[in-house]
């Protein structure tokens, strides 16, 4: 990706520059262009199918079909945090041991009040000991969730429909929560149907201006 | 790395029904052989370093679909891949894993099954070291493979054909060094190239495998 | 990464874009083909007709001329599907994958080749079909090989990640394949200590090497001549939703 390794934090955290996505002989989205900056929040809008969810896995590097200079600013650890549709919840692991994994990946070790005190944030304390599998699929989604409230995390957080696994109170927390994020200088990139209204975010919509045809 | 090796014993340890089923695989396929060829003890004797290890062969085969499998579907190793921790340190720990509760179960089953093809109990311990040694690299180039298919639906068949050629070399050298025992010949030669071939396959196959999974965690 | 500002790079990524290397694969194709088949017509005519009986094995050696130049193209072609591996892997060039993905079925048909031919030939030297031969077994494994890679790029259903999971299992394959090779030989010896050498080099007389050279180059050209052909195709299959092939088969302005 990026072959400048510079620390300066007037970098934008990510500058893409000419994205363009072809799928199963559909053109996407052509001639893209993002950028990110630390304490701000970037929303990715569009219809279902115009390409939210493989532009956000081709950022993070889960999608080889996105082409372009994708340019993170370099840092030491891994520079997102991502939340996609899969919950990344196994189901013969309980919901601490699964939340603790998660942690472990990102090099963090939260102690139990942490792990607990970030599952309440999602109201799932009670389910702290249930596996995976007597979980519903929103309730998978929460726990992912969860880790954006444990210490400790990157800076920058991208995040594919968030929302949709909360109910009202639910979704104006996790709002307060991002807004907050951003606050202190941490970065978000998001798709979302809804719109936010706790925090400013600019938006790209995907869909529109779209020239269908060759290259 | 410790952490990733004990989610793996613990996933295994619960879902340890499921890893039953390669072991008995491999007993009824051992029984089959006396069945199909012959029940004189004799020419089962030369046959039995051949039949364990096509037996631990096929129930390696059918149980290395599994590997990835359920982390994929959940969405752990996309998880993983955007974490900073390496997919190669996840898939060698899966490998160890793997064979931990399939290679090492076939390896101490096999002189239970040695005694009923027939196989001089002398020749036990050298069995025990030379399938400890094959099973694992079965697990580690068979972690490329179930890595190449991770994305894909019916990926057993599949999988069975592109790791078998793979592993015709260990199935010749671990048969040739029980042979060459029977025969009363040095096994030193197959036995180190076997080893040789086991750190080779250990150091390699964690980042092709990484590599291939990459692949198949694209949507 | 300097490297990609290169001049030379700049000529290569030129080169190998799918509309030039099109226009320039179909002279080179036509003319490999016409050479390699004359070549080939006149070798066969030459070592089944004219070259002398073999004292050993008389006129059945004469499969030969089939069979060893079948087998060492298909080990070549191996050797080019790695390093066109690493160029797709390395590079990420288009055309690689397309090369890569023609060569399987040519490779394939001609391990196939290889292994029918020597069990012909095995009839009247071993008196059986098929013998547990060393390059005979490897040939299979090779065979086996193949399969594998055509099974997986089969399978995998989005283009790039068919090819670049092709291109992984053919390098790892490719370093497999000594290994294979060299265990093989190994439980040959083993197993069955002396067969007959059929083609050991001090026995062949300059009269049988010349037309059997001659069809080794030959068929080089032919295999050669079939992946540029069987890559155009996949060229324009793959270009298909482009305006230049569309103009290439005059399709455009008739919708």
């Amino acid at each position: 990706m990026s072959s400048s390794a510079r620390q300066n934090h007037n970098d934008p955290v990510l500058r893409a520059r000419d994205l363009i996505c072809e799928r199963d002989d559909r053109l996407l989205f052509r001639d893209l262009q993002l950028t990110l900056t630390d304490g701000s929040a970037l929303r990715i809008a569009g219809r279902n199918g115009t390409g939210k969810t493989t532009l956000m896995r081709g950022l993070v590097g889960l999608n080889i079909l996105l082409e372009g200079s994708i340019d993170w600013r370099q840092t030491d650890a891994s520079p997102w945090l991502y939340v996609g549709h899969r919950p990344g919840i196994s189901a013969h692991l309980t919901v601490l041991e699964n939340l603790r994994f998660l942690a472990r990946l990102r090099g963090l070790d939260p102690d139990q009040a942490a792990l607990r005190q970030a599952l309440a944030a999602v109201d799932l304390q009670a389910f702290d000991d249930s596996p995976g599998q007597q979980l519903s699929a929103g309730q998978q989604r929460r726990v992912l969730l969860a880790m954006l409230y444990l210490p400790g995390l990157p800076d920058c957080w991208v995040l594919d429909e968030p929302f949709t696994a909360l109910d009202k109170q639910g979704v104006l927390a996790l709002e307060h929560h991002l807004g907050a994020h951003c606050a202190k200088g941490g970065s978000l990139l998001f798709s979302t149907h809804h719109e936010p209204t706790v925090f400013d975010y600019a938006t790209v919509t995907l869909g529109e201006h779209m020239t269908e045809g060759a290259t | 790395m410790m952490f990733l090796l004990r989610r793996e014993w613990l996933l295994s340890w619960r879902r340890r029904s499921e890893l039953i089923n390669p072991l008995v695989f491999n007993l009824m396929v051992v029984a089959l052989f006396p069945l199909g060829i012959t029940p004189d003890p004799d020419e089962l004797a030369v046959l039995a370093p051949g039949i364990l290890w096509v037996a631990a062969l096929l129930a390696t085969l059918l149980s290395l679909d599994l590997m990835f499998r359920y982390d994929h579907q959940d969405g752990s190793l996309e998880q993983v891949a955007t974490s900073g921790t390496p997919l190669a340190a996840l898939i060698l720990a899966k490998i160890l894993n793997h064979w931990l509760f399939t290679g090492l179960a076939l390896t101490l089953m096999s002189p239970l099954l040695g005694l009923m093809l027939n196989l001089p109990i002398s020749l036990m311990p050298l069995t025990l070291l030379v399938l400890a040694l094959g099973t694992l690299v079965f697990s580690t180039i068979g972690a490329i493979g179930a890595a190449l298919v991770a994305g894909l639906r019916r990926s057993g068949l599949l999988l069975s054909l592109l790791v078998i050629p793979l592993y015709i070399p260990v199935l010749i050298l671990g048969t040739g060094s029980i042979n060459a025992a029977l025969a009363g010949v040095s096994f030193v030669a197959p036995l180190s190239a076997l080893a040789a071939l086991a750190c080779m396959a250990l150091a390699l196959a964690p980042w092709v495998a990484a590599a291939a999974l990459q692949l198949s965690i694209n949507d | 990464m300097a490297f990609s500002m290169t001049p030379v790079w700049r000529w290569f990524h030129r080169w190998t874009s799918p509309p030039n290397f099109y226009r320039i694969a179909r002279p080179w194709a036509l003319g490999l083909m016409l050479v390699g088949g004359v070549a080939l017509l006149v070798a066969w005519i030459w070592g089944l007709v004219f070259a002398p009986e073999d004292y050993l094995q008389g006129n059945s050696y004469r499969i030969i001329f089939v069979h060893v130049p079948s087998a060492s193209a298909s080990l070549a072609m191996y050797l080019s599907m790695a390093i066109l591996a690493v160029i797709s892997l390395v590079w990420k060039i288009k055309l690689a994958d397309m090369v890569l993905r023609q060569c399987i079925p040519v490779g394939l048909t001609l391990t196939a080749l290889a292994l029918i031919s020597g069990a012909i030939w095995g009839r009247p030297t071993w008196g059986v079909y098929w013998i547990w031969d060393a390059r005979l077994t490897s040939m299979l494994v090779q065979l086996f090989l193949f399969i594998g890679m055509w099974a997986i790029h089969t399978a995998i259903e989005q283009q790039k990640l068919a090819d670049k999971a092709t291109a992984i299992l053919v390098l790892v394959g490719f370093v497999n394949l000594p290994i294979i090779k060299w265990s093989v030989d190994w439980w040959n010896t083993m197993h069955q200590p002396a067969t007959i050498r059929i083609t050991g080099e001090t026995t062949m007389v300059w009269e049988m090497l010349a037309p059997l050279l001659l069809s080794m180059a030959a068929t080089y050209c032919v295999v050669a001549a079939l992946v540029l052909y069987r890559t155009r195709w996949e060229i324009l299959y793959r270009e298909r939703k482009t305006r230049w092939v569309q103009d290439e088969l005059g399709l455009r302005g008739q919708a």
